[in-house]
């Protein structure tokens, strides 16, 4: 159990920039088409600012928006979404994750390559950062004698 | 470019490795703890702030430019409230600074 900080200065840096850096995350995670950037270092950030504000603010406050449920659930979701669409490009007879293979649903295969890339780069994002989130909190997970007397 | 910004550009280029030499020195010269987070906080937060400054003047009014700027504010707010962090953790385990009159253990 972390408790939150009692510094106000460390309180009030926390909530300032995490905003801040959550906009980057998505910045980055969408720039990936044609920028160094991408779906990793997006989600990294992503899953950086969440736990900024889990360390800063203690466990009851940063859990709240996005929970240990929640953030297994993006991985998983967003891991899913990787191989599923991989799938979708075997489906029309092309390599893995030959995104204009997946035309075969009906697009250009231009537009299937802008949007597979940027399916793609999504759903990694949010499977980096729903995985570093709950790796995070599973590390917590029995750290202290009340968390192991708990649940 | 034109002379006037390189020059500037290497001014601060030059004067911000500069303070990070200070306060890599500092931080094998001062005694203990305290002393060190105190001026490794204030010289890399200031050299990295001049820095990025010339690296402003050295590439112009672009895009470029506008993201050292806002990585230059968001270091600038980081960087000293990590030191914050840091130093009052240290305080709230016990350990004390040295003062001029004793010999403490750093």
């Amino acid at each position: 159990m972390i408790h939150p900080s009692k510094s106000p200065i460390v309180l009030v840096a926390a909530r300032t920039m995490a905003p801040a850096i959550q906009v980057m995350a998505f910045y980055v995670i969408i720039h990936g088409h044609y920028s160094p950037g991408g779906g990793f270092q997006g989600g990294v950030l992503l899953a950086a600012s969440l736990l900024l504000l889990r360390l800063a603010l203690g466990d009851r406050v940063g859990r709240q928006q996005v929970t240990t449920g929640k953030a297994t659930l993006w991985s998983a979701a967003g891991a899913l979404a990787f191989a599923g669409l991989g799938a979708l490009a075997l489906a029309g007879s092309g390599n893995f994750l030959d995104y204009a293979a997946i035309s075969w649903l009906g697009a250009e295969p231009a537009a299937a390559r802008y949007y597979g890339m940027l399916i793609v780069e999504v759903a990694v994002g949010v499977a980096v950062a729903g995985a570093l989130v709950s790796i995070y909190d599973d590390l917590l997970l029995g750290s202290t004698r009340e968390d192991r007397g708990g649940s | 470019m034109s002379a006037v910004q390189e020059a500037l550009a290497v001014t601060l280029l030059i004067a911000g490795a500069l303070l990070m030499l200070v306060g890599s020195i500092g931080l094998l010269r001062l005694p203990e703890f305290y002393s060190r987070s105190h001026l490794a906080s204030n010289t890399d937060t200031l050299g990295m702030v001049v820095i990025i400054a010339g690296l402003m003047v050295f590439e112009g009014w672009t895009m470029a430019s506008a993201k050292l700027a806002l990585v230059a504010l968001f270091a600038g707010i980081a960087n000293p409230v990590a030191i914050h962090a840091l130093a009052r953790a240290a305080f709230r385990i016990g350990l004390r600074p040295r003062l001029e009159n004793e010999r403490g253990e750093g």
